[in-house]
């Protein structure tokens, strides 16, 4: 291994640059128009559809408020349409990121539950 | 430096790496954006990549996903974490190899790809069509959180020596 010669070199080479600096304006500046541009494009979704595994099992109306609980082998979770925009509101996943997320709407806006492979998305019919 | 030590060193790096990933996950640090994580054991990462190579890096980053999957993880959050930390660290070493960036942006580019691994396999797995949403989030974040974990590396590189 040339790990020996590898540790002379840092020294030089590890002081901040000019091109970090770049490299992360360019990125935050191309997010942002990324950012925008996909919520200008988004429409208003109609639907929330909930998958389970890639599988749908339920279609939620986001006009209509209503609560529904999703039980896999995996878990428990539940959803709620409330003021036009779909939530998780509990789970007993290890996580809870599906909890924690805001309540969505605009369409292909996705909560995810990765240890219960659960997906709701909006869509728009 | 000797070859005894050296093992040793490695297994120490591992298991710095290991508590810190474990710490951070017992601590949600950005309440609004849940999932988001800063990424402090790359610290151990971009520090093991800059004074001990690259075979190295891989190494203890590739333990250290094993071990964190054996003790608190499963199967599927190994694939989303073994995807992302490999295209980052694909992303990191030739980062490297560019003379315009420092451990920070190299580290900035690891974060990046870190997110575009996970999105991809987020992408498969879930079979959810629509990751534009997602990545205009991710996307920057990784590039963020990225930089703050290059720019804390980078002072260890400077600061803490090895031998």
């Amino acid at each position: 291994m040339s790990s020996e010669e590898k540790s002379e070199q840092p020294k030089q080479n590890n002081r901040i640059k000019k091109g970090d600096f770049l490299l992360l304006a360019g990125i935050l500046l191309f997010s942002a128009l990324f950012f925008f541009a996909v919520r200008l494009f988004a429409s208003k979704g109609g639907v929330a559809v909930v998958t389970c595994d890639g599988e749908v099992r339920l279609t939620l109306d986001l006009s209509e408020e209503r609560e529904e609980t999703i039980k896999t082998d995996l878990g428990t979770n539940t959803v709620r349409v409330k003021n036009g925009e779909v939530s998780v509101i509990s789970a007993d996943c290890p996580d809870k990121l599906c909890e924690k997320h805001s309540a969505i709407h605009l369409s292909g806006e996705t909560i995810v539950c990765l240890p219960h492979k659960l997906v709701v998305e909006v869509k728009a019919e | 430096m000797r070859r005894n030590k050296k093992i040793a060193l490695r297994g120490c790096l591992m298991a710095l790496a290991l508590v810190l990933s474990y710490l951070e996950s017992l601590v949600p640090v950005f309440w609004a954006f849940p999932g988001i994580r800063l990424g402090i054991a790359n610290i151990v990462t971009i520090y093991v990549l800059y004074t001990m190579g690259a075979a190295d890096a891989c190494f203890v980053t590739l333990g250290r996903l094993i071990l964190s999957m054996l003790l608190f993880g499963n199967v599927t959050t190994f694939i989303y974490s073994l995807t992302g930390a490999a295209l980052s660290m694909c992303a990191m070493l030739l980062a490297r190899k560019l003379p315009h960036f420092s451990s920070m942006g190299v580290s900035i580019l690891g974060g990046l790809f870190h997110n575009l691994g996970q999105v991809t396999v987020a992408a498969f797995l879930l079979a959810s069509g629509n990751i534009l949403f997602i990545l205009s989030v991710l996307l920057p974040v990784g590039a963020v959180a990225g930089a703050v974990i290059g720019f804390l590396g980078g002072i260890l590189i400077r600061r803490v020596p090895l031998s």
